[in-house]
Parts: structure tokens; sequence; C-alpha cells
């Protein structure tokens, strides 16, 4: 077998097999439930009745909210401005304000609300809408079977349509994603927009979690090669292998650790939910949660790109979150997240390495660990500018520097990066963590076989030029 | 013919120049001691001779080709710091090491369980390094350096931190892999098991070489013609006793027993010695001194350091 397969394997079922490794493997996904289940949970726990005003200009739900031992609806024919100052005065819970659409079909609908709204009140909403929408689009596609199967039936002619029942397609075609904006109504009747964006949500915590997982695994490299050297057995494997292949090695083997956990975190993360879910269906219902985490009634994604993720907000919502994930370019940000989870680690990973053959002790990582550790803490200082200016020269420039473009890209990545950018963020990290693991080497090589000596960086600079 | 030979290597550090055109020759089979003072450039020589590191100039052969990273495989070493990982499990450890030294899994288990059952540690297989011994750990590294079956073995102070029932156990080990036909390059500063096992040897000093040659030979070369007699039933002085031209060193006395240590000018014979003394005294014990490495050794150090006293 390849020595350096040896080394790889070697590093990572000793890390897998670690308690601390199995202990945040099943951590992880409990924290990420929580973050999903809690608030759904928390929402179902108030129990008075609230007053929910309807304004629907379309006419087309007229009736179709029914009062529940937690909501109590009331229909108002009036002007918005008007609705909202009864809302106001009346001390409603929420106005429910449906416009008429400018195409043929009600997608969208604006929630005006003096508190946050509970998600279980948008999923009743998001419900009850969306089931009507698709009843009428239902009875349009019907008809238009009807007609094409009796030509007779009506002069209009129509060569759209194929198939003689009500096809799997055409289910697909009327299933409809509801638009639900909510707006704060400030103390002296002003609108704020609360905004908790869904991109934001999602690209902060790529963002961190890169920042996480490099630092997490990053100083695990730096941690194994301290052992090795100072367990003293580096002499004996170099005698058997180049350092640089035991480099190699360990960095490579330890990638696989953080990409093993992050999938078991995500498919565990997802069971949870799930087995929650059917455990407590009707928590979820309202939510529409079950529907959108049940892989076969999943919407499949050309139903859902109408919706641009800019304008779905409310985040606490877990079926508006997936929504929002889903309109998102998944196939790019799955590819992102573990380009830039690779490419980051590398350059950090190498670094780290580095530093952990220059030191005798971990007490002594200190003053090489502040240098490399700055540029990753200012990602997450910048990470608040990016979100609030994705698209400003902040953004661009931090997402394009190989050092913090793991963290600023992930983050930028869910507002919409031109392709060119991506391209460009991606090949210069490339490049770097090329020139990054080539310089490791050399001082690696020098470094793991020197000892009882502090290193300065100016001696750092010098075993760059050894020969081996 | 020498199985492994270094020419005119010269080695340089940023600050110091570890080894200045050191060549050795090793002949097959042998066991051959790279002696030292702390410092003296051994390591260096020998992390070149395991390509851990490279040299600045000169060349390194090995059984008659240019040394090469394949040869790995076929060199054993056994470093003075001794390291394993302290989480692993023995076996496991071993395995890998072993794997790493290009053994196929099947092989080394075979070779494993032989070597483990020899030293009577398989009950330890399956625990972790840190829960063993010192000593136990020196034989797991000694079997773990031996388990490819390499044709050049380095060991450096391989008996640091072994009991003398031990230390016997390994010296017989280690005469038994040369008697197989392996070639041993041995670093030590214990200049008795030196003496012991060592076929040839060369002293570097601060980066010299500064002595090199057959242990028998090298004895021979340091002899000082010089013997020691012990005797009683004299009371008088040992020198009067003395020929002309026979110089006495020394003179000690424990009770009745004396002895006296005697330089032999050149031409002279240890017989004539006993012949002066025989006539007044009851001789008990006579017999030549014969330099130790150890005097050696230190002999040639302090010259090398002093240059000036040897002029």
């Amino acid at each position: 077998m390849n020595k350096t397969l040896l080394i790889i394997k070697r590093e990572y079922l000793s890390r897998v097999q670690k308690k601390s490794f199995i202990v945040m493997t099943i951590l992880g996904p409990l924290l990420m439930a929580a973050l999903f289940i809690v608030p759904v949970y928390l929402a179902q726990l108030s129990d008075e009745v609230k007053k929910v005003f309807i304004l629907d200009e379309t006419g087309w739900f007229i009736n179709k909210f029914e009062n529940s031992e937690r909501f109590n609806f009331e229909y108002l024919y009036t002007d918005p401005e008007s609705a909202k100052s009864i809302m106001t005065a009346q001390n409603g819970y929420a106005l429910l304000y449906i416009p008429k659409p400018d195409v043929s079909v009600p997608s969208s609908a604006l929630i005006f609300s003096q508190k946050q709204v509970g998600i279980d009140l948008k999923g009743y909403i998001r419900n009850v809408m969306s089931k009507e929408v698709e009843n009428q689009k239902l009875g349009a596609e019907i008809m238009k079977e009807i007609k094409k199967a009796n030509p007779g039936f009506d002069e209009t002619d129509d060569d759209t349509g194929a198939g003689n029942v009500v096809s799997e397609e055409i289910l697909k075609n009327i299933k409809t994603s509801i638009k639900l904006t909510s707006i704060k109504i400030g103390d002296e009747g002003k609108e704020e927009k609360s905004y908790t964006e869904v991109s934001m949500m999602v690209g902060m915590f790529a963002g961190i979690l890169i920042y996480f997982f490099i630092f997490l695994f990053g100083s695990q490299v730096m941690r194994g090669v301290i052992e090795e050297k100072v367990s003293r057995i580096v002499e004996v494997i170099v005698s058997s292998v180049k350092p640089f292949q035991l480099m190699m090695g360990k960095i490579v083997g330890v990638a696989l650790v953080g990409l093993t956990q992050f999938l078991l975190w995500v498919v565990l993360t997802l069971a949870i939910v799930t087995v929650f879910q059917t455990a407590m269906p009707d928590k979820f219902k309202k939510a529409e949660t079950v529907e959108k985490f049940n892989p076969g009634t999943r919407i499949p994604a050309s139903a859902d790109s109408e919706i641009s993720y800019e304008e779905v907000e409310e985040s606490d919502n877990l079926g508006t979150i997936i929504e929002a994930v889903e309109s998102i370019n998944y196939g790019t940000m799955i590819f992102a997240f573990i380009f830039f989870f690779l490419g980051g680690y590398l350059l950090y990973g190498a670094m780290f390495a580095a530093i952990g053959a220059a030191v005798d002790n971990e007490t002594d990582t200190q003053q090489f660990m502040m240098p490399v550790t700055i540029p990753l803490i200012l990602a997450i200082v910048v990470a608040q500018f990016v979100i609030n200016n994705p698209e400003g020269p902040v953004s661009f420039w931090f997402s394009i520097i190989p050092l913090t473009s793991p963290i600023i890209m992930m983050i930028r990545i869910p507002f919409g990066v031109p392709y060119w950018e991506l391209a460009l963020s991606m090949v210069l990290l490339t490049i770097t963590f090329i020139f990054a693991v080539w310089m490791a080497g050399k001082i690696y090589r020098t470094g793991i076989l020197m000892y009882g000596k502090k290193v300065s960086w100016k001696e750092l600079g010098k075993w760059l030029f050894y020969k081996g | 013919m020498s199985y492994f030979s270094v020419r005119n290597i010269t080695k340089r550090y940023s600050g110091h120049t570890a080894l200045t055109n050191v060549s050795i020759d090793v002949p097959k089979q042998s066991i051959f001691g790279l002696l030292g003072p702390n410092g003296a450039g051994k390591t260096s020589l020998i992390r070149i001779i395991n390509q851990i590191t490279g040299p600045d100039e000169g060349e390194v052969f090995f059984d008659s080709e240019k040394l090469a990273p394949h040869h790995v495989d076929r060199i054993g070493y056994l470093p003075e710091e001794r390291g394993l990982y302290k989480k692993m499990k023995v076996g496991e450890q071993a395995l890998y090491l072993a794997q790493l030294k290009g053994v196929n899994k099947a092989d080394a288990m075979k070779r494993l369980k032989y070597w483990f059952e020899k030293f009577e540690i398989q009950a330890w297989w399956n625990k972790k390094v840190e829960e063993l011994s010192k000593g136990m750990q020196q034989k797991v590294q000694f079997i773990v350096t031996v388990i490819h079956e390499p044709s050049l073995l380095i060991f450096d102070e391989p008996f640091s931190g072994f009991d003398p029932i031990n230390v016997n156990l390994l010296k017989d080990e280690i005469l038994a892999l040369r008697d197989k036909g392996a070639t041993i390059i041995f670093s030590t500063h214990n200049m008795a098991s030196v003496e012991e096992l060592c076929d040839d040897i060369a002293l570097i000093n601060k980066s010299h070489k500064i002595l090199e040659g057959s242990v028998k030979e090298i004895k021979k070369q340091y002899k000082t013609n010089t013997y020691s007699l012990d005797f009683d039933g004299y009371s008088g002085a040992a020198e009067a006793l003395l020929p002309v031209g026979f110089e006495l060193l020394d003179e000690q006395s424990d009770d009745d027993l004396r002895q006296a240590i005697v330089r032999i000018p050149e031409k002279a014979t240890q017989n004539e010695l006993l012949q002066a003394f025989m006539p007044h005294v009851n001789i008990h014990a006579f017999k030549e001194i014969i330099p130790t490495m150890n005097e050696i050794f230190i002999r040639k150090v302090n010259e090398a350091s002093k240059p000036f006293l040897n002029l």
C-alpha cells in the first residue's frame, strides 16, 4: 500500500475513534436540530386567542380561514391604510393583506403586526392560501383537459396540454408556494421591515461553519504535529517516509475527519428533525414542514425558481427557511462549501502544521498563532459589513483575497455572486494553498527535528531556503 | 569489500559545520561503532544515512549503489530518543510502522507474533503504549526497528533504559542479527559494549573523524608496554628492584599485597622484569595493561581539543 495512504488511514482512524469526535458528532446535530425545533415548539406555548384581520383584495380567500382555539379571523373590506389603523386600534394580533396580484394568480401576501408574528400563524396562512390557489389552478387545468378531450366544447384553441388525465406534471405545475412578507408596525404607526433574511442566515451560517472548521481541524493538525514531535516518533517515521508525505498524510487525514463530521451532522440533523416531526406531526403541520422535509413530496426546484430569496423573509419559520434554502442555488452552495472548506483548510492547515513543527510544545505556539489567525478573525468581523452590503468593494476584496475568501465568499454566495468572481476567488485560493503547502513543507522538514530551540520568525525564514 | 560507505561527507548548518569531510567504510556483516562525544556530529551522520537530511558535499553508497530513496525499506533505525504514539495500541502501532517500512500486513503479523513471543510481551498487544513500562516500550521499539528484516541496522544508544538482564537479551539479539547477515552501525557512549560488540569503529570529534579501524588494531596501536605486578613478602622500595630503563609509574598497596605499574623500555621484555623481582618477592599476578576503548576515546578527544599539547 502506498505509504501516504497508510498515514492518511492512521490519522483518520485514530481521530474518528476518539471519544471527543463521537461526542461532537452527537452534540452538533442535537444543537442544530434544536435550532430548528425549539422556535416551532415555543410558538405553540402561548394560549390566548388572537385576533387576526384579513384584507383580501383578490376575494379568493373569503371565509377560507377558519377560527380556531388560537386564532379568530375577521374580514375587513376597506383600504390597506384604514385596515392597519383598525388593527392597531382594536389591538389585533396581525393584519393579513392579500393584494391584487399583477399576474393572474395570487402568490404573495403581507402580514402587518405590532409584534413579531409567530410561525404557527404564518404556517397556517401559507397552508390555506396555497391550498386554495392550487385548487383553483387544478380546476383550470381540468377545464383545459375537458376542452381538449371535447374540441367542440369551446372554440378556444389550446395546443399546450397533453395527456388525458390529470398527470403528475400538472400536479407539479399547480404546486404553489406563497410568499409571506412580515412588516412590523412601530409604536407610532410607522412601518419598519423586520428583516431576518434567510440568505443572510444561510450565508452567515456557512461562513461561521467554515471558520469553525478551519480552526477546529487546523489546530488538530498542529496538535498532531506537536504530539509526534514531543513523543519523538517523528524521527522513526521520517526514516521510513519523506517528511512531506507525513505532513500531507496528516493534513489530508484530518480533512477527511472534517468532511465525515460535516456529513454526519447533516444526516443526523435531518434525521432528528424528521423523527421529531413524525413523533409530533400536529405541531409541525401548521408550519408546513413535514411536507417540506419529506423528499417524496418535496417541491421540485423548477416550481420554486420563481421565488427569489430576497423576497422571502421572516426566517423563524422552518418552512420558509427551507423554501429559501431551496431557492438558493443548492448545487453551487454545496460545491462551494466543500471547495472553500478544503481550500481554506489546506491553506490554514499547512500553516498550522508548520507552526506545530517549529515549536516544542503547545504553549510556544502563541507567537506564531496570532498572525495566522488574524485574517480569520478579521473575516468574521467584516462579515457584518458583507451581509449588509454583499456587493460592495469590501465584500468583493475580502472574498477574493485567499486568506479571508473561504469565509467571506461563503457568506456572499446566497446573495448571488457573479461566476467570474467565484472562479477568480477559487483560482487564487488554489494557488495560495499550493504555495502555502510548499512553504509549510520546507519549514516542517527542518522543524520536526529541531528541539530545545526558541524559534523566531527570522529563523523560519531561513528554513525555507535550506537544502534537502 | 565495504557494504556501506560514506565518502567525504560535509554537512553545514547555518551556525556551524556538523561534519567535515568524513568518510567511513562499514564491512558487510559486521558491527561498526560510531563513536564521539555529544555534539560531535554522529546524529547528523546517522540522519544522512537515513536520508532524513542530505549532505552538502560527498556521497553515500549502500551495497555498491548510490544511496537512493528506495533504500529506506532496507534500513532499520533505532533513534536515541525513542518515540511511539502514546495513545495508540501496541500491536496496531507495530503493524503500522512495519507497513510504513513496506512490509505487507500478513507478513508483518507473522513476524510480530514471533518477536512478541520472543520478548514475552504478547499480553501487551492491545494495551496502549502509555500503559507500558519504559523497558517494555524499548522492546517494542526494538521490534519495530528490525521487523522489516533490514540489511543495514542503525542503533543509537540501544541499551539505554534497559536493565542488565534485558541488555544481555538485546546484545544476543544484535549479535544474532549480524550472524544472520545484517550489517550494523552502532552508536554509543558505552565503551564497554563497544569492546564487546564492535568489529570496527570510527571516532568523530567536532565534525572531524579522528580515529578509525578495527577494535583489535586500535587497541594494539595504543598499547604502552605497561604491566602490572601484584606481589607481597617484600618491604623495601619496589623501585630498587627495577632493572635499568624500567620505569615505575605507580605503586599501590592493600594490606600486605602491593601492586606496581611498570613501563618496560623498548627492546626489553617483560621477562626481565619478572626475573628482577622473582628472587625478592612472592608474585601473585602479572599482566599487561591494555588500554580500554574508554581510555583511548578520552585520550583521542582530549588530544584533538588541545592540539598544542600534542606537539
